[in-house]
């Protein structure tokens, strides 16, 4: 009898002194967590993607809140929940949402299987980043896509695929967060995040191509040879050329179409457009108009390149600063 | 019969070549000089369009940093310095030269006469370091790593041997096996300009033993002339890929392990140089000869003359096929390098470098790559890797992305051998994506590096 007692007093007497330890201890070394963090982790699509340029979702809230603690929440996007998601976690901290306009990932490479020739064969590893690091792919073109579906392996949200008919990959709008994803994913640095624009439509500079226009036009029936037409017929200033490939800056770009069919390499491609009216002399253009991929009228000029420009979903994307090769042309 | 202690394979030799002796290739009419042709910052040109250039003109200059300048091999006109496509299929910086007659620069002395030591009088460590960086030679057998920064150790190190590169562990390459039994001689006074430049007494030549004729030739000369060429030895060494490996001959001809990067040979007191550039010191302090031309292999099963040529670097890789027979009707891959580490290349346009240990006519049956099968776990891939690594956990870790996995598990320590991939029956590419993991991860340390100075 008397040792049960003393057991049971023993032992609640250790309960009761490590509870009171433990009771001391969580006082004393009480992490507080901003309650404003989860709230705005509640909000955000816990795709935990990295997209925003954050370890995950809840690494975007905590540095929203610290942000919003300073004032404002500039600078800070979640691309796949995009403009509304924002509102919501501005509501949350007490805040104005920056207006930010919606991004799309787009593929500025048109070299298909018909108008870039292969001209090697590569039996390694299925891997563009494999390949790259190999050569300069089966292409006589260094810069345009390997065609090995890295960016289509990075993708979380299952928007990209490649084309088994043109041998590139397609970007699907609805689907795409523009988390960039894969544009961090393409070695060649070809997918570019880019402004949706205005209803979706876009006119882009589909090849990421910096050789001489010689070399380019070797490589590739499509390839950007910096002409500089393009240049000369916007009025908008909106085109440059740089390093041998023309580039469209997306906010500048009015939509005019006119480098478009100024392009002799049909290079430029327009998206989301509504179909011309064919001029008259030149054959109808082919039209696709499947909804949410853009179809575009085929270049009156170009009857081979109809073909790639009605599939087209994808944009070309990448910075036109973004690291290619290094070694280029400088002509000493 | 000595070799290093782990892992290893053994391709097929198949040393087609090794007869042949060394032939003297025909001049180029026109010649490419890439200013890529070593590790490091390329070399910036110097001449331009129509300037007249002689052999062993200045046509780049070193650049800044890590460099070597880069010399005219023929005599002509520049036709242009522009951009163009090298072996890997990128556009690089190069001279072209239309080549016109063979005119030499007056200071190269072209006899074959035999020039030693005590013709050469009281030269001085720094001069036999200044003329080798002067001409441009880098490490031969194909990594291309500037020769005269190798002969500089940094403080705190001390040379305690060189070791020269004669393994040619590569199947199919005889370049450096037809150099020793043609030029053994000037191969011995080149070792004894290294052993002079780092102030080293005791050098080894690791040669494996499928040379049996190079290494007899060798070790008679060095017995009839002992007095003359004190302190060198020959080390004949068991047939096993990859013998070559800087760390892997180390480690076979004194025992020493080199420790994982940024560990370097000369930690352990090692310097290892490649024997045909032993041949190039030579020529460039005693005949005041710039890297001008190598020795290079062509050779292939079905190719009709398998041929070791003294080809001038900037000729075509075209011209030396000609002159090997002709292109086979069935060849499927062009190698520049060996079978094992060297890569495809992309053009025949391509001129020889001062890399270029071989050309490779692969068959169309050969080049081709087995079908890919699941991993059947054999380990056959951990017995064969010579630096003790894991390469189908490094290859698993990759497709995962798991970039701390592989830098736990030291992806940096690869050297590409190959033996992994070639070693595995269920054809995995293991070292295509062990090299993109080396790579990611190097990339990885130097973020870290950067960041912890800008702290």
């Amino acid at each position: 009898m008397n040792v049960i007692l003393i057991a049971v007093i023993v032992l609640g007497t250790i309960g009761l002194v490590s509870a009171l330890i433990l009771y001391l201890a969580a006082k004393k070394f009480a992490v507080h967590e901003d309650e404003r963090i989860g709230k705005v982790a509640e909000v955000l699509p816990q795709a935990n993607c990295g997209g925003c340029g954050f370890p995950g979702c809840s690494g975007f809230a905590g540095a929203c809140v610290k942000a919003a603690d300073k004032g404002s929440l500039e600078g800070l996007l979640c691309p796949v929940g995009g403009q509304p998601v924002m509102e919501n976690v501005a509501d949350i901290l007490g805040l104005k949402a920056e207006a930010s306009a919606p991004k799309v990932a787009v593929v500025r490479c048109n070299g298909t299987c018909e108008s870039r020739p292969r001209i090697a064969e590569f039996d390694g590893a299925q891997s563009c980043r494999v390949q790259q690091m190999l050569g300069s792919g089966e292409t006589a073109c260094a810069y345009g896509c390997l065609g090995c579906g890295d960016c289509v392996a990075a993708c979380q949200f299952d928007a990209i695929h490649m084309n088994p008919e043109t041998g590139l990959p397609e970007v699907d709008e609805e689907k795409c967060t523009a988390c960039g994803a894969c544009s961090k994913a393409c070695p060649r640095g070809i997918i570019e995040i880019r402004l949706k624009g205005l209803k979706n439509r876009r006119v882009v500079v589909l090849c990421n191509n910096k050789d001489k226009g010689a070399q380019t036009r070797k490589a590739c029936s499509v390839g950007c040879i910096a002409c500089q037409k393009c240049v000369k017929v916007c009025k908008f200033e909106a085109i440059t050329v740089d390093a041998n490939l023309a580039y469209i800056d997306a906010e500048k770009c009015k939509l005019c179409r006119k480098c478009e069919d100024e392009c002799p390499q049909n290079a430029i491609h327009a998206f989301n457009f509504p179909p011309r009216k064919p001029k008259p002399e030149a054959a109808p253009a082919v039209e696709k108009p499947t909804a949410p991929t853009a179809a575009k009228p085929a270049a009156p000029t170009v009857p081979t390149a109809e073909k790639p420009a009605s599939k087209e979903t994808t944009v070309p994307v990448g910075s036109p600063k973004g690291n290619v090769e290094p070694a280029k042309e400088q002509e000493s | 019969m000595k070799t290093f202690k782990i892992g290893g394979v053994h391709p097929a030799e198949n040393k087609l070549s090794a007869a042949a002796p060394i032939r003297v290739a025909a001049l180029p009419k026109q010649a490419v000089f890439s200013m890529f042709q070593h590790i490091g910052a390329p070399a910036v040109p110097v001449v331009k369009k129509g300037d007249v250039v002689k052999v062993g003109t200045l046509l780049g200059e070193a650049g800044k940093g890590l460099s070597v300048p880069v010399f005219s091999s023929v005599s002509g006109k520049v036709n242009k310095v522009d951009a163009v496509l090298d072996s890997s299929g990128t556009r690089r910086m190069a001279v072209i030269v239309d080549v016109e007659g063979d005119e030499w620069l007056d200071t190269i002395d072209r006899s074959d006469k035999l020039v030693t030591m005590k013709d050469l009088g009281n030269i001085t460590a720094e001069e036999v370091v200044g003329r080798i960086k002067a001409a441009g030679i880098v490490g031969m057998g194909g990594a291309t790593f500037p020769t005269g920064v190798k002969l500089m150790p940094p403080p705190g190190t001390k040379a305690e041997a060189i070791i020269v590169n004669a393994v040619e562990c590569e199947p199919y390459l005889t370049a450096d096996h037809r150099l020793m039994l043609e030029k053994p001689e000037q191969i011995l006074v080149g070792i004894q300009l290294i052993k002079h430049a780092v102030n080293c007494p005791k050098a080894y030549i690791g040669i494996e033993m499928n040379k049996p004729d190079a290494i007899a030739l060798l070790q008679n000369l060095l017995k009839e002339k002992a007095a003359q060429y004190p302190g060198i030895e020959v080390v004949p060494l068991k047939v096993k890929y990859p013998q070559g490996g800087e760390k892997q001959l180390i480690d076979a001809v004194i025992g020493r392990q080199v420790p994982a990067p940024p560990a370097l040979p000369i930690n352990v007191g090692a310097i290892v140089q490649n024997v045909g550039t032993v041949y190039a010191i030579y020529e460039a302090v005693t005949k005041n000869k710039p890297l001008i031309e190598r020795i290079i292999t062509v050779t292939g099963k079905s190719v009709s003359q398998p041929s070791n040529f003294l080809a001038r670097i900037g000729t075509p890789m075209q011209q030396l096929i000609d002159e090997a027979g002709g292109l086979p009707e069935d060849t499927g891959k062009i190698i520049g390098g060996g079978p094992m580490m060297g890569r495809a290349l992309m053009s025949l346009d391509v001129p020889v470098t001062k890399g270029s240990s071989g050309l490779l006519l692969m068959t169309k049956k050969e080049s081709r790559r087995g079908e890919v099968s699941p991993c059947i776990r054999c380990a056959k891939c951990v017995s064969a890797c010579p630096m003790g690594l894991e390469p189908y956990l490094l290859a698993s870790y990759t497709r995962l992305k798991d970039w701390d996995g592989c830098e736990k598990n030291d992806v940096t320590s690869c050297i590409e051998c190959g033996s992994c991939a070639f070693t595995c029956p269920s054809n995995r590419p293991l070292l295509d994506n062990i090299r993109v993991a080396k790579q990611t991860v190097m990339g990885i340390i130097k973020a870290r590096h950067m960041e912890a100075i800008k702290k």
